[in-house]
């Protein structure tokens, strides 16, 4: 496929699949009717294998060499903590723009993911702060250090986390404590 | 305060931040400075998280809205109206078509009261505080619209769940044209200030630049990456809400001088160009909403039938909106519960944060303050400077710091 070519949704997801074969599974392209005049907008998800993630993210490069990286977001659920990283290429093509989400599984006995700083340098803060806020492990990052969180936060707790890792002890939960008087309705009635 | 370093080079390091108004997130940047010239720059984020996305969490939808007006003062309508974006997808709610011509207007109101105040916030920095209440003057008058429209001059309350909470009625259209052309007169005399004076140009021409392959290597946004000569705006790469149907292209600043040096002047003429377009946007939705007929401007009105629906919904969605600054993304997920499973927020600052290392290097420490301020609008003053050298500590205060970059306005002016 020639690169200056536009490919359509369903070549990239096809391509992706050829590309990693079995590593590559739930792909789906969700069509959004915009705007007054029902214009499609196009959003591809697909789950991605830790071992492959660097190589799909160069793979995703050879449809647009500056594949636009938003941010990461995160979740953990049961034994899996899910990193949905979140790019889009062809900006800069008029209504042709396509998302794209990698979703990465990673399961809680060892989080690790790879960096794709040096593949996208913007990358960096968005890794760092998954570290912090869902515990994960990310390979060789540029600056492995703290970005949102201060140094002096517990280091086996997890804001996002919703197991036991999670920092609900750090919250005051005022609402919840008898010890404070709360305030007395109408009182001056 | 840094810990004070020792270096074989001639170079000292200069902290500034963890509180420093020239983002709206608090901040650290250690400078590596030879004199009085930048070498290298360093960023350290997050002194005050505020966990908006961990509440968030336990809010329904229609709470979270006005939790996310709050996470930043002047994208009180991007940030509300991208997670309902995301919520629509999942749910599937169509917005009624009116409402999509009313989300345009308030999206392009916020962009012009969020330029005009950088705009004013950029002069009062090289030392022009006349131009900084000419400027306010302007956008006082849109944030008299935006409460007119809204009923709200900061935190506007718009947002719904599938569609907005206010129409524009056609008695409304009279004022809403004063306003426009209020503002399209003074457009042209604040043109003429910030692009023509010789002294901004000295103070902005060949200052922080960032080339488009940085731009694009660092994920740049908004006008910030659109200054540097990258196509880039949500609006019309992937459009949504009525932009697909409206007339408008890409503000680069070779629009206007042929040419892209991606430096502060460039951001200055991408925003200032900007506002003309958003009055401009604003005109052609206020002409086909007078050619509407009056009909629903939210999906569902009742509120309580809203969130018994969001209840049952699951699955995950994105809204990706163009806010004054930039992309912003909001990343939800609804497992059929009352609150969100997941919500993830990415403003555009966040993204434009990296690239002021390659803008600062080399430029000179009087040249911080407009640098900083040129990819961000909301710089008001920069808190205190300080010095750590072999040990010996000296602070600058912001106004020495401020006072620095107005001498050298002066300087170049003699």
């Amino acid at each position: 496929m020639s690169k200056k070519q536009i490919a359509s949704p369903e070549e990239v997801l096809d391509s992706f699949k050829n590309q990693f074969s079995n590593k590559i599974t739930k792909g789906r392209i969700d069509r959004y009717p915009i705007g007054p005049s029902k214009h499609e907008m196009i959003q591809i998800w697909m789950t991605v294998d830790p071992s492959i993630f660097r190589d799909v993210v160069k793979h995703l490069m050879t449809f647009d060499k500056h594949a636009h990286f938003a941010v990461s977001s995160g979740y953990d659920i049961e034994d899996r903590i899910e990193i949905i990283n979140h790019f889009s290429i062809y900006p800069g093509k008029k209504a042709r723009e396509i998302s794209i989400n990698f979703i990465v599984p990673l399961p809680k006995s060892d989080p690790t993911m790879d960096s794709i700083c040096d593949l996208i340098p913007g990358a960096l803060i968005s890794e760092q702060e998954k570290q912090e806020m869902l515990g994960i492990k990310v390979k060789n990052i540029p600056k492995n250090m703290r970005v949102f969180i201060s140094d002096d936060f517990p280091e086996d707790m997890y804001p996002w986390r919703k197991d036991e890792m999670n920092a609900d002890k750090m919250g005051r939960n005022l609402h919840e404590n008898d010890k404070i008087p709360k305030p007395k309705m109408g009182a001056d009635k | 305060m840094m810990p004070a370093e020792t270096t074989e080079k001639s170079t000292y390091k200069i902290p500034i931040g963890p509180i420093h108004p020239a983002l709206k997130e608090p901040v650290m940047f250690e400078f590596e400075v030879d004199g009085e010239r930048i070498v290298d720059a360093d960023v350290y984020l997050g002194h005050v998280h505020r966990t908006i996305e961990w509440t968030g969490m336990r809010r329904n939808p229609v709470q979270v809205l006005y939790l996310a007006e709050r996470i930043c003062g002047i994208c009180s309508y991007c940030h509300p109206m991208s997670f309902a974006l995301a919520v629509e997808r999942i749910a599937g709610i169509e917005v009624p078509e009116r409402a999509e011509y009313l989300r345009v207007v308030h999206a392009e109101l916020e962009r012009i009261c969020s330029h005009t105040l950088w705009a004013g916030v950029a002069a009062h920095e090289i030392g022009f505080d006349s131009v900084l209440f000419l400027t306010w003057q302007v956008r006082e008058k849109a944030l008299d619209l935006t409460e007119y429209l809204t009923g709200n001059r900061i935190t506007k309350a718009i947002t719904q769940i599938g569609g907005v909470r206010r129409d524009i009625t056609k008695d409304m259209v009279p004022k809403i044209e004063e306003t426009l052309t209020f503002l399209k007169d003074n457009f042209g005399k604040l043109k003429k200030v910030f692009l023509d004076d010789k002294t901004f140009k000295m103070r902005s021409q060949d200052v922080g630049i960032l080339t488009k392959k940085e731009a694009l290597q660092l994920c740049a946004v908004g006008p910030t990456t659109r200054a540097s000569g990258v196509k880039k705006d949500v609006r019309i790469d992937q459009p949504y809400f009525a932009f697909g149907e409206l007339d408008f292209d890409y503000v680069t600043p070779d629009v206007l001088t042929g040419e892209v040096n991606g430096d502060v002047y460039d951001r200055i003429i991408v925003r200032l160009l900007e506002v003309k377009q958003s009055i401009d946007l604003i005109e052609q939705c206020v002409d086909i909403l007078s050619g509407l007929p009056e009909g629903d401007i939210v999906a569902e009105p009742k509120v309580a039938k809203l969130l018994s629906q969001l209840k049952k919904i699951e699955g995950d969605g994105i809204g990706r909106m163009e806010a004054p600054r930039g992309e912003v993304i909001h990343y939800v997920k609804m497992d059929g519960n009352e609150h969100p499973y997941s919500w993830k927020v990415r403003a555009p600052t966040y993204n434009n944060i990296l690239p002021w290392i390659p803008m600062l290097k080399g430029e000179q420490i009087a040249d911080i303050p407009i640098v900083a301020a040129s990819t961000d609008p909301c710089m008001s003053c920069t808190n205190r400077v300080g010095i750590v050298q072999n040990g010996k500590r000296s602070l600058f205060t912001n106004e020495q710091l401020h006072k620095l970059s107005v001498e050298k306005t002066r300087r170049l002016m003699q």
